[in-house]
C-alpha cells in the first residue's frame, strides 16, 4: 500500500501557489460550506482555515453521518442493544453518541453485546458464528456506506442467513443540499461537495444546484491542495458571477459515478422522508429497506420501543449543521458539552464540527 | 473550566483506560485522593524515591494486550520492556523487576512457555533481573487468556534530574523514531487485516539508549515514552506539568509510509496511537545536536529527529505547524479513537 500519490496534494509549494491565487481574486466576503465531515476534519487537521484570507469563511454542513442521525434512531439503537438474544454490530463512531437515556458505550459497559466492526461484512461473519442470536447491524451513513450494507443483505438473502438484520438510518446527500439551499435562514455562497459520496453518485447528481439554484459548487478531494483548489474555483465562480458545477476531484469522481454500487443500493433500499437531527424532515432523503428484504429489516421485525425524546435546551447542533452558527456560538460549547461529556452528536463523532473545533481550533 | 467529573453512579468505560483525558480525570479525581502523597502526585512515568542516600525509580504497569502474540512481539516482551522503559524515562538504570500473572483456566501451557521464554530473553537483553513473582489462575471467562503485571526498581545516577516538570522555553524536542508502529501492528492483527509485510510492533527496551544520551548530556530535562494516548497526549501532559507551550512541525515527524497509509484508511491520527519503543527527549538547544547524533548512532534511534521546541506561550498547549504552513492545536486524546464511518 502506498500513499505516495497523496503526497503531491500535500505539497507546501502547491498549497502556497493556490493560496496566492485565492488572495489575488477575492473581492467580497464569502461563506463556503464544506458539506462532508471528512472535509471538515481535513480542513482543521491541515490548518487550511489559518492560511485563508479572513473574509473567506468555511462553514461545516450536514455531512457527518452520526451527527445528522435523529435522536429517535439513536434511541432505537439503544433499545435494540437491550433486547435479549441480540448482538449489535456497529461502526465505531456511534458508540459514544448519547441517546435520551443512555449510549451504546454505557450499554456495553452494562453487559450488552455490542461489537464494533470495520466493515459491514464483519457483521455477516458474526451472524454466521452465532446462529442462535440475532445480529443487528446499525446502518448509518450516506451513499458511501449504503451500497456495502445493501450488499451484505443480498449476500445474507442468497445464503439464507436468517439471523442477520439491518436497521436503516441511511441518508442521501442531494435532497439535503436541496433543502439547505431552500432554507430561508441559510446563507451560503458556494458548496464544497463531498468527494466520497460523489465517487458513488457521480457529479451529474448535483446538476440541479447549477440549473435550478444557480449555486456555485465544486466537488473536492480531501487533501489540502484539493480543498484549496475547490476554494479557488468557488471564489472564481462567485467573483465572475457565473455559478458552475466543477469537478475538482476527477481522479476519483466521474459524471455518472459507480452505477453498479448505486443499483445494488437501489435494489435493497427505496427513498423515504427522513428526519435529520436538528434540521427536520427532508422529503425522500432517507433509505428505507424495500418490502422484498422486510425479513431483514430490524425496524419491522423487532418490537423497538423508544422513550419520548428529551430535547436538550440550548444545543445548537441543528444550526451548526446548517452552517448558521459556529460551535463557539453555542451556549453549551466547551461548557456543558465537551468530547468527554458530549451533549449533541456534533461533539461526539470524530467528524463532527464541534469536536473538530474543540480538538483543533 | 472543569470538563468532567466522575459520578458515583457512572460505570467504568473502556475510555477510562485509554490513557487520554478521561483516564486523567479518573486518576486525578479518584486515585490521587485515595493515595494522597507528593511522590505519586508528580505523575511522572515512574516514582522517584530516596532511600538512604540512594535515589531510586519505582514503577508498575499491567499488560492486557489482545492478541497476546502480535507481529513484532508478544505480551511478555511488552511487559518487560514497558516497565524497563518507565524506569528509564527517569534516567534510571533498571535493576530488578517483579512479574505477576493472572491466567485464565484452560490457557495452553505451550503458550505460557513461549511467553516466559520471551520474557526471560527480554529481561536479559535489558540487563534486569526478575526477582519476585506471583501467579493466579482464574476460572474460564474471568480473565481473557493472560494478564501480566510487572513492577520494577532502578537506580537514578547522580546529577540526573529528569521530570515532566522540567521543560523550559527554548528546549528542543527530539523524537527517537517513527510513530504509531505498535498501535497499528496490534490493530491490524486484531482485525485480521493481512498484508504481505505486516507492520511490526516497535516494542523495545530503551534503557541503554537513555544512558548513552545521558553520557552526552547529563542535563536532559524531560524523557517520556509515548505509549497509550500517543505522542499528542504525552506532549500535552508535559506542556501541562511544565506550564509551557509546545510547538511541533508536522513535516518533521517520521511515520513509516505503510503506517501512514493504514492511518489514512482507518481515519486514525498517528499522533494518538501507542508506541512501545520510542521516546521523546526535551534538551537544551546547545546539546540537542549532540544528543540527536548519539541517538541516530543506535539502531533504536536511527530515525530520530528534532520535531519541535518549547515556547513560552500559550502555556499548556501543543501547537502543530501543518505541512501547508497552517497551524492547529493538538489536544489530549479524549477516549479511544473510533474508526470513522466513511
Amino acid at each position: 500500500m502506498s500513499i505516495k500519490h497523496l503526497e503531491e496534494y500535500r505539497d507546501p509549494e502547491l498549497a502556497r501557489r493556490l493560496i496566492d491565487r485565492i488572495c489575488h481574486i477575492r473581492s467580497k466576503p464569502v461563506r463556503l460550506m464544506e458539506v462532508c465531515g471528512t472535509h471538515t476534519v481535513s480542513i482543521f487537521r491541515s490548518g487550511v482555515r489559518s492560511v485563508l484570507p479572513v473574509d473567506i469563511s468555511l462553514v461545516s454542513g450536514p455531512g457527518c453521518p452520526v451527527c445528522v442521525t435523529d435522536q429517535s434512531d439513536i434511541d432505537a439503537f439503544i433499545a435494540i442493544s437491550r433486547m435479549n438474544g441480540v448482538i449489535v454490530a456497529t461502526f465505531g463512531d456511534l458508540i459514544r453518541v448519547p441517546g435520551t437515556e443512555s449510549s451504546l458505550e454505557a450499554e456495553r459497559a452494562g453487559g450488552r453485546d455490542i461489537r464494533m466492526v470495520y466493515s459491514p461484512m464483519d457483521a455477516l461473519d458474526i451472524a454466521r458464528a452465532h446462529p442462535d442470536k440475532r445480529v443487528v447491524f446499525l446502518g448509518v451513513g450516506f451513499e458511501t456506506t449504503a451500497p456495502t450494507i445493501a450488499a451484505t443483505m443480498m449476500t445474507a438473502m442468497a445464503s439464507q442467513l436468517s439471523n442477520y438484520l439491518v436497521y436503516s438510518a441511511h441518508k442521501t446527500v442531494p435532497p439535503a443540499l436541496d433543502a439547505l439551499v431552500n432554507a430561508p435562514d441559510v446563507q451560503i455562497d458556494g458548496f464544497i461537495l463531498p468527494g466520497h459520496v460523489s465517487v458513488m453518485i457521480g457529479s451529474d447528481a448535483y446538476l440541479f444546484l447549477k440549473t435550478v439554484h444557480h449555486m456555485p459548487s465544486v466537488i473536492a478531494g480531501f487533501e489540502p491542495a484539493d480543498i484549496l483548489q475547490a476554494v479557488y474555483l468557488l471564489v472564481s465562480q462567485i467573483h465572475a458571477g457565473m455559478p458552475e458545477l466543477d469537478n475538482a476531484y476527477p481522479r476519483a469522481v466521474t459524471s455518472t459515478g459507480n452505477p453498479k454500487a448505486i443499483s445494488i443500493m437501489n435494489a435493497v433500499f427505496e427513498p423515504v422522508d427522513a428526519a435529520w437531527r436538528g434540521i427536520g424532515t427532508i422529503p425522500r432523503s432517507g433509505l428505507k429497506i424495500r418490502e422484498e428484504y422486510a425479513v431483514m429489516d430490524a425496524a419491522r421485525q423487532l418490537d423497538i420501543r423508544v422513550p419520548e425524546p428529551v430535547i436538550v435546551t440550548g444545543c445548537a447542533c441543528g444550526d451548526i449543521l446548517k452552517g448558521i452558527k459556529t460551535p463557539p456560538e453555542c451556549a453549551l460549547y466547551k461548557k456543558r458539552c465537551t468530547p468527554v461529556n458530549p451533549v449533541g452528536p456534533c461533539m461526539v463523532s470524530s467528524e463532527g464540527t464541534c469536536a473538530a473545533y474543540y480538538r483543533y481550533q | 473550566m472543569k470538563e468532567t467529573g466522575m459520578k458515583q453512579n457512572d460505570k467504568i468505560l473502556l475510555d477510562h483506560g485509554s490513557g487520554g483525558k478521561i483516564s486523567h480525570t479518573m486518576i486525578a479525581e479518584m486515585m490521587l485522593p485515595a493515595f494522597d502523597n507528593p511522590i505519586l502526585a508528580r505523575m511522572d512515568d515512574s516514582a522517584q524515591i530516596t532511600i538512604g542516600c540512594e535515589r531510586l525509580a519505582f514503577s508498575t504497569d499491567s499488560y492486557v494486550v489482545d492478541p497476546i502474540f502480535f507481529p513484532g512481539g508478544d505480551i511478555g516482551e511488552l511487559a518487560i520492556n514497558g516497565t524497563v522503559n518507565d524506569l528509564a524515562m527517569s534516567g534510571a538504570i533498571p535493576l530488578f523487576l517483579s512479574v505477576g500473572m493472572i491466567i485464565e483456566e484452560g490457557f495452553p501451557v505451550a503458550d505460557l512457555n513461549k511467553i516466559l521464554r520471551r520474557m526471560g530473553l527480554s529481561a536479559q537483553k535489558a540487563g534486569v533481573q526478575v526477582v519476585a513473582g506471583d501467579t493466579k489462575v482464574v476460572p474460564r471467562g474471568a480473565a481473557d487468556k493472560i494478564f501480566i503485571n510487572t513492577s520494577g526498581i532502578g537506580r537514578i545516577p547522580e546529577g540526573v534530574e529528569i521530570s515532566g516538570y522540567r521543560a523550559r522555553p527554548g528546549d528542543k524536542i527530539i523524537l527517537s523514531g517513527t510513530l504509531a508502529d505498535h498501535g497499528i501492528a496490534i490493530l491490524t492483527s486484531r482485525e485480521g487485516m493481512r498484508f504481505d509485510s505486516p507492520v511490526l510492533s516497535d516494542t523495545a527496551a530503551l534503557n541503554d539508549i537513555v544512558q548513552k544520551m545521558l553520557r552526552v548530556d547529563r542535563d536532559i530535562h524531560v524523557l517520556r515514552d509515548p505509549t497509550r494516548g500517543g505522542l499528542g497526549t504525552t506532549l500535552n501532559e508535559i506542556a501541562g506539568q511544565s506550564r509551557v507551550g509546545i510547538h511541533i512541525i508536522e513535516d518533521s515527524i517520521p511515520i513509516k509510509p505503510e503506517v501512514a497509509a493504514l492511518c489514512e484508511l482507518l481515519g486514525f491520527d498517528p499522533l494518538y496511537i501507542a508506541n512501545e519503543g520510542k521516546l521523546v527527549a526535551f534538551v537544551c538547544p546547545d546539546h540537542a545536536e549532540a544528543v540527536l547524533a548519539e541517538l541516530c548512532n543506535d539502531p533504536l534511534g536511527k530515525d530520530a529527529c528534532i520535531i519541535g521546541e518549547v515556547v513560552e506561550a500559550p502555556a499548556g498547549r501543543v501547537i502543530l505547524q501543518t505541512r501547508i504552513g497552517g497551524t492547529r492545536i493538538v489536544d489530549m486524546l479524549t477516549g479511544e479513537q473510533l474508526p470513522r464511518i466513511c
